[in-house]
């Protein structure tokens, strides 16, 4: 038998994830990698409660919940608590939502990216307020339905493009990935392990019911996200060298990405056109600044 | 962390000062949240492990069994954990699992 | 050693001698020499600590949090408007029972911009769960650092130490800095029973249901009640140690006083003189200075001012829509009492307005000459 991922898990079951959860299965791939020493900081997120409700837990390593805005900060208070402590092996993780990495938290990530504060932040994106019952965040893509976002007035701003955020704070790197790729997204973890200074992971996390998906799409959804050039899968070192990891050759178009979805189901032909145009021109750029970077 | 086992308590004296965790969410046997069972032919599967890849739980076993030369270990379903969400015989690439109605 | 310094440092000294390991701070006037001389002190190599520069308040109480969760002795300082962005951590580093100590320089809010003293920034977080201590002298802003790592670590609370602005943030006097070895006999290394460990793993502060979350609170208020005692022995322990005591509150001239005096913080230093004063003159008044507002020593008050004439006292705060906040706690101290005194409440000395020697006797003379109150609140001074 030859395993594609590691065989161990950190992560148990009987935690209290929607069925389907692509959040749950990030979870379960970083611990995959990362293994048992690690500390992680949790903001208020899915996985406030996903881990379970005290005196339980399913993450298998020390977890700090913390208040929403606060996962990177209180990241780097572990790491200098550690290291003055003579502890320089354990790793420090912050997993935060979209939310709170997009939005509330972006203050504290870029104070600590700034610092370049050695510990890894994953933003686990299922592109909305999911926990508190599906509100738009400033993650939340063009097009889409939320509570916030009736279908009237469906969200008619771009998804913030937080991976240039990092960029623009030259941290040594930063990384997309989807739960779809689990092996793509194990070896970044592996990669990331070699590398001193803040570590960005961004996740794409299909939610059913946020999404108003079927569950058992979570993983077909990651990679129609993918295929169809909505959530390109690449890498950036230091802030300025990109690399496509995954190169789409035969592209999907959009709406077979948008039609398994509840929350796009409004859209006419001419916003998913809309939706089409926009994922090409950044892929596109994607590929000029992998050219650029490989001159 | 002792796993499954349940924590209880009388009150302030025997309980922790602060909220922290004591034992493994696997006392939270999330089966029962299931509406459809996935029910893996073992005739067909290929022994590939993507269903258990996928699995959010995680709620497929790896266990020991001799198939053949090549195979000594299966894909078993952990009932006690698994919520039913259907990823695994979506993304079966042999469509060996059914998922079967739970019955009440 | 003695050194004439600026009750900032003294603040610094006092982090440095308890060995704090994680410093996060973010500057403010007029805290900014506290991380100023942090920094350097860690820079040079004269600390063994880490200092992250943080960039905000609130990421510095944050930060301070993950670094105590792992059993690292965190310290920050900050002040008014830094402590206002602060409190919503305040709360969760209670929560977490992480004993962080802070120091916190008193200055008024704004709008309008005010950098002078007052004291509603630190009164705003009475109900976080932190303790309070309002020192009145740097040589107490310096022990009391001690101190409180101390009671902190044994409660599982943090500890707020609070020192006016300017008054006492840049006033130089002259503090006996202690030995580091004394220091390290009286406080020991930090020993956590649960913290972030990858080896022992636990979750800290999970979704806690309606069937557990009330026992924790009255662990809160256990610990706080236990800190009573504490406060006053680890005060004993630490003038046997350093000849300076430091209890809930302090006592000037009270043996027979019929006229009781009470306040916190610098108002409470200007007391003495003026008690000295109106003694000379006869009068029978004393200073009862509450140097502990949480735990809120309510069972000396009552001790202490049991079959007093009058009592008085002087809040540098307001809480808009009622009275100040010493005042309202010192009353409800007392209500049950089936004989209590007339308890008069003054305002002085907002946003920084000196509270002088002559400030205080108009108090006193007001409070003489009046039977009972006759206004719930007395503001002195105000320009009508």
């Amino acid at each position: 038998m030859k395993l594609s991922i590691p065989e161990r898990e950190i992560m148990s079951p009987g935690h209290l994830a929607c069925q389907g959860c692509g959040a749950a299965l990030a979870m379960r791939y970083v611990l995959k990698s990362l293994g048992k020493r690690v500390i992680y900081s949790v903001p208020a997120c899915c996985w406030s409660v996903i881990d379970g409700p005290f005196p339980y837990s399913s993450i298998g390593v020390p977890l700090f919940h913390t208040a929403f805005e606060t996962a990177a900060a209180v990241a780097s208070g572990i790491k200098a608590g550690l290291e003055i402590q003579n502890d320089e092996e354990t790793r420090v993780v912050a997993w935060a939502g979209d939310g709170g990495t997009f939005d509330i938290g972006l203050q504290a990530l870029s104070g600590a990216a700034e610092r370049n504060d050695d510990f890894i932040y994953v933003c686990y994106d299922n592109e909305a307020y999911m926990n508190t019952g599906i509100q738009r965040s400033s993650a939340t893509p063009w097009g889409a339905w939320t509570t916030t976002t009736p279908v009237k007035h469906f969200k008619k701003e771009r998804k913030k493009n937080i991976v240039e955020i990092l960029a623009a704070h030259r941290i040594p790197y930063i990384a997309t990935a989807s739960i779809a790729y689990p092996e793509d997204l194990i070896k970044k973890v592996e990669k990331i392990k070699t590398i001193k200074g803040t570590k960005f992971l961004h996740i794409i996390s299909p939610c059913p019911p946020g999404w108003k998906s079927p569950p058992e799409l979570s993983v077909k959804l990651a990679k129609l996200a993918v295929q169809s050039k909505i959530f390109p899968i690449f890498e950036i070192e230091n802030g300025i060298k990109y690399k496509i990891n995954i190169h789409v050759k035969k592209p999907v178009s959009v709406k077979e990405y948008l039609k398994p979805q509840g929350r796009f189901k409004h859209l006419t032909d001419q916003d998913i056109e809309h939706i089409q145009q926009d994922a090409d021109a950044y892929y596109e750029w994607l590929l000029k600044q992998e050219e650029l970077s490989n001159e | 962390m002792a796993d499954e086992k349940e924590i209880k308590w009388t009150g302030v004296k025997d309980m922790p000062p602060m909220a922290v965790s004591l034992g493994s969410m696997r006392v939270n046997k999330t089966g029962n949240w299931r509406n459809l069972r996935p029910v893996i032919d073992y005739e067909k599967c290929i022994y590939c492990f993507i269903c258990w890849k996928f699995c959010p739980e995680p709620s497929i076993d790896i266990e020991a069994a001799q198939i053949s030369e090549r195979v000594d270990k299966k894909p078993v379903i952990n009932l006690n954990y698994c919520k039913g969400c259907g990823i695994c015989a979506e993304e079966c690439p042999v469509k060996c699992i059914e998922m079967v109605k739970e019955e009440i | 050693m003695r050194s004439v310094i600026m009750g900032n440092h003294a603040l610094s000294y006092g982090a440095k001698l308890s060995r704090a390991q994680v410093i996060a701070a973010y500057p403010i006037t007029p805290q900014t020499e506290v991380v100023e001389l942090l920094s350097q002190l860690c820079a040079n190599g004269d600390m063994k600590a880490k200092f992250i520069k943080v960039e905000s308040e609130h990421s510095a109480m944050a930060a301070s949090m993950g670094a105590s969760a792992t059993g690292a002795r965190a310290f920050t300082a900050t002040s008014s408007q830094g402590l206002a962005l602060m409190h919503e951590v305040l709360h969760w580093a209670a929560g977490a029972r992480l004993p962080i100590v802070m120091g916190n320089i008193n200055r008024a809010f704004g709008p309008p911009w005010s950098i002078w003293t007052e004291q509603n920034d630190s009164i705003a977080q009475r109900d976080t769960g932190w303790l309070q201590i309002y020192a009145s002298s740097n040589q107490e802003v310096l022990d009391s650092i001690i101190q409180s790592y101390k009671v902190a670590e044994k409660i599982s609370l943090p500890i707020m130490v609070i020192l006016d602005a300017f008054v006492l943030s840049h006033t130089y006097e002259v503090v006996d800095i202690p030995e580091q070895s004394i220091v390290d006999k009286y406080l020991p290394p930090l020993e956590m029973e649960y913290k972030l460990d990858w080896k022992n793993p636990h979750a800290f502060g999970g979704l806690t249901k309606p069937d557990w979350y009330y026992e924790l609170r009255y662990q809160i208020e256990e610990a706080q009640e236990q800190a009573k005692k504490l406060i006053v022995d680890t005060g004993k322990e630490f003038k046997e140690m350093f000849g300076r005591e430091y209890g809930l509150v302090e006592e000037y001239k009270m043996d027979d006083a019929e006229i009781v005096l009470i306040s916190s913080s610098t108002i409470a230093s200007t007391l003495h003189v003026v008690i000295d004063e109106l003694r000379e003159q006869g009068k029978k008044v004393g200073l009862l200075r509450i140097r502990v507002f949480r735990p809120f020593p309510s069972e000396e008050l009552r001790k202490i001012l049991k079959g007093r004439k009058k009592v008085a006292v002087i809040d540098r705060n307001i809480s808009f829509g009622h009275e100040g906040a010493f005042f309202t706690e010192t009353k409800a101290a007392l209500f049950n009492e089936k004989d209590h005194p007339p308890i008069f409440g003054f305002i002085a000395g907002l946003g920084g307005r000196d509270v002088t020697p002559d400030v205080l006797k108009d108090i006193f003379n007001i409070v003489e000459t009046t039977e009972w109150p006759e206004k719930d609140i007395y503001w002195i001074g105000v320009k009508l």
